[in-house]
C-alpha cells in the first residue's frame, strides 16, 4: 500500500481495503462516500475517471454497487472505491462537487441503474428516451426480443 | 413604307424611341454613337470613411466587434437545436444552444440517439463472444475496444499471452490510432472547410484499413484481438505492407502540414478557438489528445504500459494553448509517435504462437480437430458454452485514439461476465464542449466538436 493510501486509510477507519488483481480497492460505507471522495482528492486523486454500478440481484444483501475509478496523475495510482447501496432506498451522495467529471457517468448511472446521486446538478436520463419506463442494466429487466419472422413462416405443410 | 419600317428592314435601330435612346445601343452598320466616358474609375469611399474604418475594412486591423452587452433582454436569448441530423455532429450528437446573436452563451449536450445497450448485451454474450460486441463501440477504434476487453479478462483469468500475440496487438492498436487520428483530420478539415484534407484523410486511411482487411478478414469491427491472444498470425507477406505504409505515410503528412500547418484560414479558424485549460480537462475527467494539448504530459501508454508497449521508444507529444489548432497538431504528432512503434515492432517482432497454449481458452488448430477426440471436445465447448472466469472485478484500461478506454469486468465464476462496464473516452470529451463553446461564435461550433473527435458509438454504446 502506497503512503498515499495510508494516510487515507488512517482517516477512515470503517473502509475496508482489498487488492484486486493488483489494484486497490476501498469499500466504503454509504456514509462515508462524499467524505472518503473529499479526503482522496486531497491526498492527490485529482481525476475521477469513471463512476459506474452493479447489480448484485439475489446474490448480495445489498442490491447494488457504485464503483468509481480514480486516478492519480502526479502519483501514477488507481484507486477504486465501491460502495454498497440498499435496494429500498438506492441514494448515494453524489461525487459532481468533489470532481464535476463524474456528471455524465452519475447520470448514466441513474438512468441504468435508478441509483440517484444526492446533490448532483441535473439528474436525468442521458441515454434513454426521458420518457423510459424502468432501468435497463438492472437484472430484472428484461432483455428484450424481436420476434422473427421467417420467410414463407405462414405456410404450413 | 413608313421610316420605322425602312429602318428594321436595313438593319438600323428605329429613330426617335424614347426607350432606345437611353440604352444608346450600336448596331452594326450605323453610325457608331459618340464616346461618352463613365466616372466608374474615378469613385472614392465616403467621405465618412475615417483611416480606422477602412483599416478595418482592408483587414490591416482586427477588431473585434462581438463584444456583447451584460444586459441583454431575456427574451434575446435564443435557444436553437442543433443536430441529432446536421452534418457536423460526426454521427447523432444534438446539442441546445443558447444564443445571444451569434455568440453561444451556454451548450447542452444530448446524447443516446444511438444507445443500443452494448453493455446489457455483453451479459448475454460468453468472454469468448465478447470481442464481437465491444469493437461495434468505438467503430473507428475497434481494435482498441477488443484490447481492453481482452486484457480485462485475461487479467481475471490471470493468464499472460505469448510475446508475439502482444506484439502484433501493439502493431495492430497503434496502426488503428493512425487510421482514427487520419479520420479525426479529416473529418476536422471538412467541418472547417478543407475540403482537400477531407480526401487525403480518407484516401490514407484506406492503405491501413486495406492492411487490416488482409490480416484480419474485415476492414472494421475485427473481433481480432481476443482473449488469449488474437485470432489467428499476420497475413503472409505483412511486412511488406507495413514497409509500404511507413514508406507512404511520413511524406503524405508532410503533404498536410503544407496543406494546413501554416494555411492563413485554417490558422485564424482553430488557434485561440475551444479553449480548455490543463484544469478544467482535469476537472471533467478529460483525456487523450484533447487534454495533451492543454499540456499535460498524460499517456496510458507511458504511465500504464500494457502488452508491453514499454519496450518500444516514443515520445507523447503535448501541446501548449489547449485550443483547436493544438488538438489538430497534437494528433499530426502522434500519427508519427505511432508510424515509430510500428517501425519497431515490425524489427523486432518475436516469433512463436500468436495465442497462449491453453485448450480451454483457445480453441484447437482446425487440423488438430480432425485427428484428436480431445480437440474436437475442446472446440464444441469453446464455442458452445465458453470458458468460465474465476469470480472476481477487474478494471483495465489502454489508450485509445480518443483517451482512456477502460473496461469494467465483473465475473461471478460463470461463462458470461456478470457486468461489463466501457469507460468510453467520447463520453467523458463530451463534457468539454460546453466549456469550450462558452461565449464563443457558433460559426466555431463545428471546429470545436470536430476537435474532440467523439465518435458516438463510442459515446452512447
Amino acid at each position: 500500500m502506497s503512503p498515499l493510501l495510508e494516510h487515507l486509510a488512517g482517516a477512515f477507519e470503517s473502509v475496508e481495503w482489498e487488492e484486486s488483481h493488483g489494484q486497490d480497492v476501498a469499500h466504503v460505507s454509504n456514509e462515508d462516500w462524499a467524505a472518503f471522495a473529499e479526503a482522496a482528492k486531497e491526498a492527490g486523486f485529482e481525476v475521477c475517471v469513471d463512476v459506474t454500478a452493479v447489480d448484485w440481484l439475489r446474490q448480495r444483501p445489498q442490491r447494488f454497487e457504485v464503483v468509481a475509478n480514480l486516478l492519480s496523475m502526479s502519483q501514477m495510482t488507481r484507486l477504486r472505491m465501491i460502495t454498497a447501496v440498499g435496494r429500498e432506498d438506492p441514494t448515494v451522495a453524489s461525487l459532481t462537487p468533489v470532481w464535476p467529471g463524474a456528471n455524465f457517468a452519475e447520470r448514466e448511472v441513474y438512468d441504468m441503474f435508478g441509483i440517484v446521486f444526492a446533490g448532483h446538478p441535473d439528474l436525468t436520463r442521458i441515454l434513454m428516451p426521458d420518457d423510459w419506463e424502468g432501468h435497463p442494466l438492472r437484472k430484472d429487466f428484461a432483455v428484450g426480443v424481436v420476434p422473427v419472422q421467417f420467410k414463407d413462416s405462414h405456410q404450413v405443410r | 413604307m413608313t421610316d420605322e419600317q425602312t429602318a428594321n428592314r436595313e438593319g438600323g435601330r428605329p429613330p426617335s424611341d424614347t426607350a432606345t435612346d437611353t440604352l444608346d445601343l450600336w448596331v452594326a452598320g450605323t453610325e457608331e454613337p459618340e464616346f461618352q466616358p463613365t466616372d466608374e474609375g474615378t469613385q472614392e469611399f465616403g467621405p465618412d470613411e475615417s483611416e480606422a474604418r477602412l483599416d478595418d475594412q482592408f483587414g490591416r486591423v482586427i477588431t473585434d466587434d462581438y463584444v456583447f452587452d451584460d444586459e441583454v433582454e431575456e427574451e434575446e436569448r435564443m435557444v436553437v437545436n442543433m443536430g441529432p441530423q446536421h452534418p457536423s455532429t460526426h454521427g447523432v450528437l444534438r446539442l441546445q444552444l443558447e444564443l445571444e446573436g451569434e455568440v453561444i452563451r451556454r451548450t447542452k449536450p444530448i446524447i443516446g440517439y444511438l444507445h443500443t445497450g452494448m453493455e446489457k448485451t455483453a451479459e448475454q454474450l460468453t468472454f469468448s463472444q465478447g470481442p464481437t460486441n465491444v469493437t461495434r463501440m468505438d467503430y473507428l477504434a475497434p481494435l482498441h475496444c477488443e484490447l481492453a476487453f481482452s486484457l480485462a479478462v485475461e487479467r481475471l483469468l490471470d493468464i499472460e499471452v505469448p510475446p508475439r500475440a502482444a506484439a502484433i496487438r501493439v502493431l495492430l492498436t497503434e496502426l488503428n490510432r493512425v487510421s482514427s487520428h487520419l479520420v479525426a483530420l479529416a473529418t476536422n478539415g471538412m467541418d472547417i472547410g478543407a475540403l482537400s484534407m477531407m480526401i487525403y484523410g480518407f484516401r490514407e486511411r484506406e492503405s491501413i484499413l486495406a492492411f487490416f482487411e488482409k490480416s484480419t478478414g474485415l476492414r472494421m469491427n475485427h473481433n481480432f484481438i481476443r482473449p488469449g491472444g488474437t485470432a489467428a498470425d499476420l497475413a503472409p507477406g505483412w511486412k511488406d505492407d507495413v514497409a509500404a505504409i511507413l514508406e507512404d505515410l511520413p511524406k503524405r503528412l508532410d503533404q498536410y502540414d503544407d496543406l494546413l500547418k501554416r494555411n492563413p484560414i485554417w490558422l485564424a479558424r482553430t488557434e485561440g478557438v475551444g479553449v480548455i485549460t490543463a484544469e478544467e480537462a482535469i476537472a471533467e475527467s478529460i483525456t487523450g489528445p484533447a487534454l495533451r494539448a492543454t499540456g499535460v504530459e498524460w499517456d496510458l501508454r507511458k504511465a500504464f504500459p500494457y502488452s508491453g508497449i514499454e519496450q518500444y521508444e516514443f515520445d507523447v507529444p503535448v501541446g501548449e494553448n489547449g485550443d483547436v489548432y493544438d488538438r489538430y497538431r497534437v494528433r499530426v504528432e502522434e500519427i508519427k509517435e505511432s508510424l515509430k512503434i510500428v517501425s519497431q515492432v515490425m524489427d523486432t517482432m518475436p516469433s512463436g504462437d500468436y495465442r497462449i497454449d491453453d485448450r480451454k481458452i483457445t480453441p484447437p488448430p482446425r487440423a488438430r480437430i480432425d485427428e484428436s477426440m480431445e480437440a474436437l471436445i475442446h472446440h464444441f465447448k469453446l464455442f458452445t458454452e465458453g470458458f468460465k472466469v474465476p469470480p472476481g472485478e477487474t478494471y483495465v484500461a489502454v489508450e485509445s485514439p480518443r483517451g482512456e478506454l477502460g473496461c469494467y469486468l465483473v465475473s461471478d465464476g460463470e461463462a458470461r461476465p456478470h457486468r461489463m462496464h466501457t469507460r468510453a473516452p467520447s463520453f467523458y470529451n463530451l463534457q468539454a464542449l460546453p466549456i469550450a463553446m462558452a461565449d464563443s461564435l457558433v460559426a466555431d461550433t463545428v471546429a470545436t466538436i470536430a476537435s474532440m473527435d467523439p465518435v458516438m458509438g463510442d459515446v452512447d454504446r
